[in-house]
């Protein structure tokens, strides 16, 4: 479709396109700044002072970020594997299936994307405080925040963005070709594995590196079920800017940013592969 | 076979116990009782096959098995904490700042009330609202601009609204307040060793776009740590949000109504108001929510930006639980918090949503 006869014309014209540069001022502008000045030589995070690359060695020489660093990309890493099989299940029960309960579980599978942070935050809080009360009392255990309370919380999100990107998948997806394969005899099994799993793949991927953003982004969730020195680098940055900003931590970002901007690139390759829509 | 992806929306299957939806396993092959006093389910009982219905069964129940491991998952690590929750926000706070989980009362809710909470939970609204609207009144044209591109043009563009998106939100708020910092990239208020702020190199412009500069802007003082400094957090934050869905909406409208509406002499703001907005809605609505709900619960921005002054209900809830030590009200004000997001999210998919 040409859009030309819709396209506005002289001041709004103008006007429009001057809004659309000043976004995209908006959006990069900061981004850059802060790239630039964490190889500023000068303890003042805003400050030019002079090419230098010791903040990041200061980033390397730190061993409780380091620590965080590594535990960020483990939670990211498993909470994204859990999460993509369990959310891939989901996705095609919902789309393929017609069962009782059916729509509680997709309320359900709904909600972790539209509550506020902070609620499910609480949310995780609670539970595992009066979980490991309880199992604490009744079976002698020690269970305490950590690694794991952070994982299974991120997969408690996680699956949900999994599953609706998937069921986006399959819902573009035409029938035919599996109805095909189920008529000239293949088990449901082989129908799946040759023709609906090639087909959503990419969806499966999207998904994943949705999941994997998402949990390498997260702070407040992690935040509350995190344990003493335990936890993730998003949180570790979160404190640090909130004892006071050093450039350190202009460091750090840059390296969370650039994680970041790989993620994009990928998820731009997967969506140019399936030639889809924004989102799902 | 191939059930239709939106047959399950109709409602047959919940109202009259028709057998699509039965997941119980087959004990016999037994029309459902109790139900054939409805004619509908007379003819469908009637209609079907036996061995359909049973073919059927199956397949619930394989449906229900695919789902099973997660059902349960999120039963146990979504449900419950969410059932937890509830029940934290009726128990009592006892002396040494533990919970009681006994006594159950509605003392936590009856706080909302006190004029403290009430002027919170009306700031974060206010400041949900103003960053919603704010998020329109830019992203409008942008959406509007970016669908009256040529395809190329258009996914370059959306290309560059989605590397934001992606990126980290930590990071893109703590980028604010690298900025902001005083003494820094914006202003120079202490030492005069830095020549090069924002503010210098407005008040540097050639003469000719002096006038747009007025003279105040020497002695402005930084956003940070301000409502300003919150919402422009915010507004950076969920640009994103508001013109995805928006986009989406727009790119679909048939542009030529655009046209027609200016052949019959419409005004380009008649057009706006009388032709694109009304079919733009559903991104209007789709874009508001999904700007709205983070904004009104969040946590990081105002930490970051906004110092401890303003504070807001997401610092108000967390500062309940580790530091108040007030968990029974922290849990009630989360409930309330969800309870705004379900209404907000009601009215989105009421607009036929699920634009994203």
């Amino acid at each position: 479709m040409s859009a030309g006869p819709a396209r506005p014309r002289g001041t709004t014209r103008v006007a429009l396109t001057a809004n659309a540069v000043l976004v995209y001022v908006f959006f990069f502008a900061p981004i850059a700044i802060l790239a630039v000045f964490s190889f500023s030589d000068d303890r003042l995070v805003g400050r030019w002072g002079g090419f230098t690359t010791s903040w990041y060695g200061d980033f390397w020489a730190d061993e409780l970020l380091k620590d965080s660093m590594w535990m960020s990309v483990r939670v990211a890493v498993l909470s994204t594997f859990v999460s993509v099989i369990l959310g891939t299940m989901a996705a095609l029960a919902l789309e393929r299936f017609r069962w009782k309960t059916q729509r509680f579980f997709d309320a359900v599978l709904y909600l972790p994307i539209i509550i506020p942070d902070v609620t499910m935050a609480v949310m995780m809080l609670l539970f595992f405080t009066w979980g490991f009360d309880i199992t604490n009392d009744v079976f002698g255990t020690e269970f305490s925040k950590g690694f794991g309370t952070i994982t299974l919380s991120h997969i408690a999100f996680n699956i949900s963005f999994v599953s609706i990107v998937v069921r986006a998948r399959l819902a573009g997806m035409s029938l035919e070709l599996e109805e095909a394969a189920r008529d000239l005899y293949a088990t449901r099994w082989k129908t799946f594995r040759h023709v609906t799993l090639p087909q959503i793949t990419p969806g499966i991927a999207g998904g994943a590196l949705l999941a994997l953003t998402l949990s390498l982004d997260d702070v407040v969730i992690t935040q509350f079920v995190s344990g003493p020195g335990a936890t993730t680098l998003p949180v570790r940055v979160f404190s640090m800017i909130r004892k006071g900003i050093t450039p350190v931590i202009n460091a750090v970002s840059v390296v969370m940013l650039v994680a970041s901007l790989v993620l994009v690139a990928l998820s731009l390759l997967i969506q140019r592969l399936r030639g889809g829509s924004i989102t799902g | 076979m191939g059930c239709g992806r939106r047959l399950g929306g109709a409602g047959v299957s919940e109202e009259n116990g028709e057998p699509d939806g039965d997941v119980e396993p087959a004990e016999g092959l037994d029309p459902p009782q109790g139900d054939l006093t409805t004619t509908e389910s007379v003819l469908t009982a009637e209609a079907t096959p036996r061995f359909e219905r049973a073919a059927r069964r199956a397949d619930a129940w394989r449906g229900f098995f695919f789902a099973a491991p997660t059902y349960l998952y999120m039963l146990i690590f979504f449900v419950a904490p969410l059932g937890i929750v509830t029940m934290y926000s009726f128990a009592t706070r006892n002396r040494t700042g533990g919970t009681d989980l006994e006594g159950w009362n509605l003392a936590s809710y009856a706080r909302l009330d006190e004029p403290i909470v009430r002027t919170i939970v009306f700031r974060s609204l206010w400041l949900a609202v103003v960053t919603t609207v704010i998020c329109l009144l830019i992203a409008y044209p942008f959406a509007y601009f970016m669908a009256t591109r040529t395809p190329r043009v258009r996914n370059l563009m959306l290309v560059f609204v989605m590397i934001p998106f992606w990126t980290n939100f930590l990071v893109r708020n703590y980028a604010w307040r690298v900025i902001l910092e005083n003494d820094g990239i914006w202003n120079d208020t202490a030492e005069a060793t830095q020549t090069d702020t924002v503010v210098d190199w407005l008040l540097d412009l050639p003469h000719w776009m002096q006038w747009a500069i007025p003279d105040w802007i020497e002695n402005l003082p930084s956003p940070l740590f301000s409502e300003v400094g919150i919402v422009l957090g915010l507004v950076y934050g969920f640009l994103p949000f508001m013109i995805l869905p928006l986009y989406a909406s727009i790119e679909r409208i048939d542009l030529s109504l655009v046209e027609a509406s200016r052949d019959l002499y419409a005004s380009g703001r008649q057009t706006l108001r009388r032709v694109l907005i009304p079919l733009s809605k559903p991104g209007i609505v789709a874009g508001s929510i999904l700007v709205f709900v983070p904004s009104l619960g969040a946590y990081v921005t105002p930490q970051i930006l906004g110092g401890d002054k303003e504070t807001l209900l997401g610092s108000y809830i967390v500062v309940q639980f580790l530091t108040a030590r007030n968990w029974p009200f922290g849990a009630a004000l989360s409930v309330v918090l969800l309870g705004i997001m379900l209404i907000a999210t009601q009215i989105y998919f009421r607009n036929e949503g699920r634009t994203l």
